[in-house]
C-alpha cells in the first residue's frame, strides 16, 4: 500500500515540478505516465506498477551512465573532438560506454573471470552461491567466467571476421570504381549472385561441406557480406572519383594505387565508418545464430550463442540465466547501432527535417 | 500494357538465370568436399567396398557436370534424390515441413504486414515526438535481438510464468485449425516481433521521404487538410515503396525461420535444414538451400514487379 502511495505521490509532485519549471516534454511525458498508471494499476495490481518503477530506475540509471560517460570522455579528448562530442545524444553515448565496457571485458578477460573458461567446478546447473555469481552450466562450469570469455571469442570472432568482409569488399569497390570497365561490370554480376542467396543459408551449406572450424566461419561470414561492402564502396567512391581533383590527379600522371590511397578513401572514409558498424552487427548476429545452431566455435571454447542453446532447459524451470548471453549480443548490437545512428547522422545528408 | 508484360518478363528471365548460377553454386559446392560426399557421409572407417557401393548408388562415377544436370532436370521436377542418411526421397522428407514453414510464414505475415505498416505510418506522421523516439529505440532494440533471444523471452513469459501458449509447438495430423493457430502461436508472434520492427522502420523511412517532396509542400500550402494530404497525395505514390518493404520483409521472414523453428521445435524445413547440416546430409541439404533460395529470389521479384506495376516512372525508363 505504501508503495502504490508513494509510487503515484513521486509522479505527481515530478509532474507538477515538471510543470513548473516549464520543462513541456518532460510533465507531458510524466503526467500520462501517471495516467497510464492507473490503467496498468487496476489491471496488473501492484507488481505491474513495481515492474514500470524498475524499468523507469534502469533507464534512468543508464540515461546517467551516458551522460556521465560523455562528460568523460569530453573532458579527456581534445578541443576538435570534444567539440564532435558533445553533439553526441545520450543513446550514442550509452552505445559507445557499452562497447567500451565490452572491450574491457574481452581484453582482460583472464583477469576479471574468476574461474577458467573450461574449468568445472561445480555440478551441472548448479545454482549461484558465493562462489559462482550466476550458477555453474550443464557441465558445472562457471557460467559469468564463461560470458567474461565469451566477450573475447564470440566478439573477437565477429571482428575478425567483419575486418576480412571489409577488406575485400572495399579493396573490390574502390578498384570497380577507379578501373570501371569490365572489372566493375563483372565485381557487380557476382556481387548481384551473392547477395540473392539468403545469408544464413550460404553460411549452413559452406559448414556443412567444410566443417564448423574457425576459419571456414571467417572466410564464409567474409564471402556473403564482401558484396554489400563492396556495393556500397562502389556507390561512395563512385561519386568522389567524377570529382575535378581525381581528374587532375590522373592527369598528373598518378597510378590507381595513389588515387584510392590519397584521393579517394580520405573523402569516403565517414560512410564507411558507419557501414562498418552496421556490418558488424549483421555478422555478429549470423555469427550468434550459428553457434546457437552449434555450428560456432566449438566447445569447450566459451561462446554466448552455443550458451544459450546448451542451457535452454533451464528456461522451463522459470531460470533466466540462459537469457544473459543472449542478451549480451542484444545489448552489443544495440549500442553499435546506437552510435551508427549518430555518425550517419552528423557525416551526411541523413538528417532527417 | 505490352511493355508492362515485356519489362516483367525480362526481370523474370533474370530471376531464372540467377536461380540458375545459384544452383550451379549449390551443386558444385559439394564437389569441393575433400575427398568425395561418400568418404564425408561414411567417415574415415569407411571399407573400400561400402565407399564403391555408396558411389554406385549415389552416381558419383558419372562426371560432375552429367550428375549436375541430372540433379537439375530432377529438381525441376520437384525429384531431389534420397537422403543419404536414411534413404527415403528428399521430397517425401522435406514436403509437409516445407508446408509447415509456409503456413508459419503466412501466419507472421498475416498479423504482421497490416500491423507494422499502419504504426510505420502513424510513427513517420508523429516523428520527432516522444512517441516516435520510444518507437525508434524499441524497433531497434528489437531488430539488434537474435531471433533465438526474443523466442525464449516469449518462451519464459507466455509459457513458462503465464502459461498461456505451449512451448513447443508439436504438430499432429488432425488438429483442428483453432488448436494449430493456438500451437504455432509463440513461432509466429517471434517472427511477428522480429518483422514488424523492420517493416515499421523502412515504411517510416518511405513515408518521411516521400513527406520532404515538394508537390507535399505545395498541398499543404494551398490549405488540403493533413489526412487528405496522406491520403490523396502521399499514399498512392507510397505503394511503391511500401511493397517493396513488404516483399523484403517476407523473404526476410522466410530466412529467419531457421532459427525459430529451432527453437520451438517447429517440424519445417528449417529444422530439416539445420539436421541435414549436422548430419552432412548433402541431398537435403542441396534441396533446402534450393528451395530457400528459389522463394527469396521470388519475393524480391515480386517487389520489383509490384514496384513496376505501381510506379508509372519505372514503366517508362528514360
Amino acid at each position: 500500500m505504501a508503495f502504490v502511495v508513494g509510487y503515484y505521490a513521486l509522479l505527481v509532485i515530478a509532474s507538477c515540478a515538471a510543470a513548473y519549471f516549464n520543462q513541456r516534454k518532460l510533465f507531458l511525458m510524466l503526467f500520462s505516465l501517471t495516467l497510464v498508471s492507473f490503467v496498468l494499476g487496476i489491471v496488473g495490481g501492484v507488481p505491474a506498477l513495481r515492474a514500470v518503477t524498475i524499468f523507469a530506475g534502469l533507464l534512468a540509471f543508464a540515461g546517467a551512465v551516458s551522460y556521465a560517460f560523455r562528460e568523460f570522455l569530453i573532458a579527456m579528448s581534445g578541443e576538435e573532438l570534444a567539440k564532435e562530442l558533445r553533439t553526441a545524444p545520450l543513446t550514442a553515448a550509452f552505445g559507445m560506454f557499452v562497447i567500451f565496457t565490452y572491450a574491457i571485458a574481452g581484453i582482460f578477460a583472464p583477469w576479471i573471470a574468476p574461474y577458467g573458461e573450461a574449468e568445472i567446478i561445480s555440478t551441472a546447473f548448479a545454482p549461484a552461491d558465493e562462489n559462482m555469481l550466476l550458477g555453474a552450466d550443464q557441465l558445472g562450469r562457471d557460467m559469468f567466467s564463461r560470458i567474461i570469455y565469451g566477450a573475447r571469442n564470440t566478439v573477437g570472432l565477429a571482428l575478425t571476421a567483419t575486418v576480412s568482409a571489409f577488406v575485400i569488399g572495399a579493396t573490390a569497390g574502390l578498384l570497380a570504381a577507379t578501373k570501371g570497365g569490365w572489372f566493375d561490370q563483372f565485381m557487380g554480376r557476382v556481387a548481384d549472385v551473392i547477395m540473392s542467396i539468403p545469408s544464413l543459408i550460404f553460411a549452413l551449406l559452406m559448414l556443412s561441406i567444410f566443417g564448423p572450424e574457425i576459419h571456414v566461419i571467417i572466410i564464409a561470414v567474409a564471402i556473403i557480406y564482401a558484396p554489400r561492402v563492396f556495393r556500397l564502396t562502389r556507390a561512395v567512391a563512385g561519386n568522389v572519383v567524377v570529382m575535378d581533383y581525381i581528374e587532375a590527379a590522373r592527369l598528373r600522371g598518378e597510378g590507381t594505387g595513389y588515387l584510392i590511397r590519397r584521393e579517394i578513401l580520405p573523402n569516403s572514409t565517414a560512410p564507411l565508418v558507419a557501414e562498418f558498424g552496421l556490418e558488424f552487427c549483421f555478422v555478429f548476429l549470423l555469427i550468434a545464430g550459428l553457434s546457437f545452431l552449434g555450428l560456432g566455435i566449438q566447445p569447450p571454447t566459451a561462446d554466448w550463442g552455443s550458451m544459450v542453446r546448451e542451457n535452454a532447459t533451464l528456461i522451463s524451470f522459470g531460470d533466466i540465466t540462459p537469457l544473459i548471453p543472449a542478451a549480451a549480443i542484444a545489448l552489443l548490437t544495440v549500442a553499435v547501432n546506437f552510435v551508427v545512428d549518430w555518425m550517419l547522422f552528423r557525416s551526411s545528408g541523413l538528417k532527417e527535417q | 500494357m505490352g511493355d508492362i508484360l515485356s519489362l516483367i518478363a525480362k526481370r523474370l528471365g533474370l530471376g531464372l538465370i540467377t536461380l540458375l548460377v545459384i544452383s550451379i553454386i549449390i551443386f558444385f559446392m559439394v564437389e569441393l568436399l575433400p575427398g568425395d560426399i561418400a568418404q564425408a557421409v561414411l567417415g574415415q572407417g569407411a571399407t573400400e567396398e561400402n565407399l564403391a557401393a555408396l558411389r554406385e548408388q549415389m552416381g558419383l562415377n558419372k562426371p560432375a557436370v552429367v550428375r549436375y544436370l541430372e540433379w537439375l532436370a530432377g529438381a525441376v521436377r520437384l525429384d531431389f534424390g534420397s537422403s543419404v542418411v536414411t534413404g527415403e526421397p528428399v521430397t517425401q522428407a522435406i514436403g509437409d515441413r516445407f508446408i509447415n514453414t509456409l503456413f508459419l510464414a503466412a501466419y507472421a505475415a498475416v498479423i504482421a504486414v497490416p500491423f507494422a505498416i499502419t504504426l510505420g505510418v502513424l510513427v513517420a506522421l508523429l516523428r520527432n515526438t516522444v512517441f516516435d523516439r520510444v518507437a525508434n529505440v524499441t524497433t531497434l532494440t528489437a531488430i539488434s535481438s537474435p531471433e533465438f533471444f526474443l523466442g525464449y523471452i516469449l518462451i519464459l513469459f507466455f509459457s513458462v510464468r503465464w502459461g498461456m501458449f505451449p512451448a513447443i509447438s508439436s504438430l499432429s495430423p488432425g488438429m483442428s485449425f483453432g488448436e494449430l493457430l493456438e500451437r504455432t502461436f509463440l513461432p509466429a508472434l517471434t517472427l511477428v516481433l522480429v518483422v514488424t520492427a523492420h517493416m515499421m522502420r523502412m515504411t517510416r523511412a518511405a513515408i518521411i521521404n516521400l513527406l520532404a517532396s515538394p508537390y507535399i509542400e505545395m498541398a499543404r500550402l494551398k490549405g488540403t487538410p493533413p489526412w487528405r494530404v496522406i491520403v490523396k497525395h502521399a499514399l498512392p505514390n507510397a505503394w511503391a515503396p511500401i511493397i517493396n518493404v513488404v516483399a523484403l520483409n517476407l523473404a526476410y521472414l522466410i530466412t529467419g525461420v531457421v532459427l525459430v523453428e529451432v527453437v520451438f521445435v517447429y517440424p519445417g524445413i528449417g529444422q530439416a535444414l539445420v539436421d541435414a547440416v549436422s548430419k552432412r546430409d548433402f541431398p537435403i541439404v542441396q534441396a533446402c538451400c534450393l528451395i530457400f533460395a528459389a522463394t527469396f529470389i521470388l519475393l524480391n521479384l515480386a517487389a520489383d514487379v509490384g514496384s513496376i506495376l505501381t510506379n508509372p516512372r519505372l514503366r517508362h525508363p528514360k
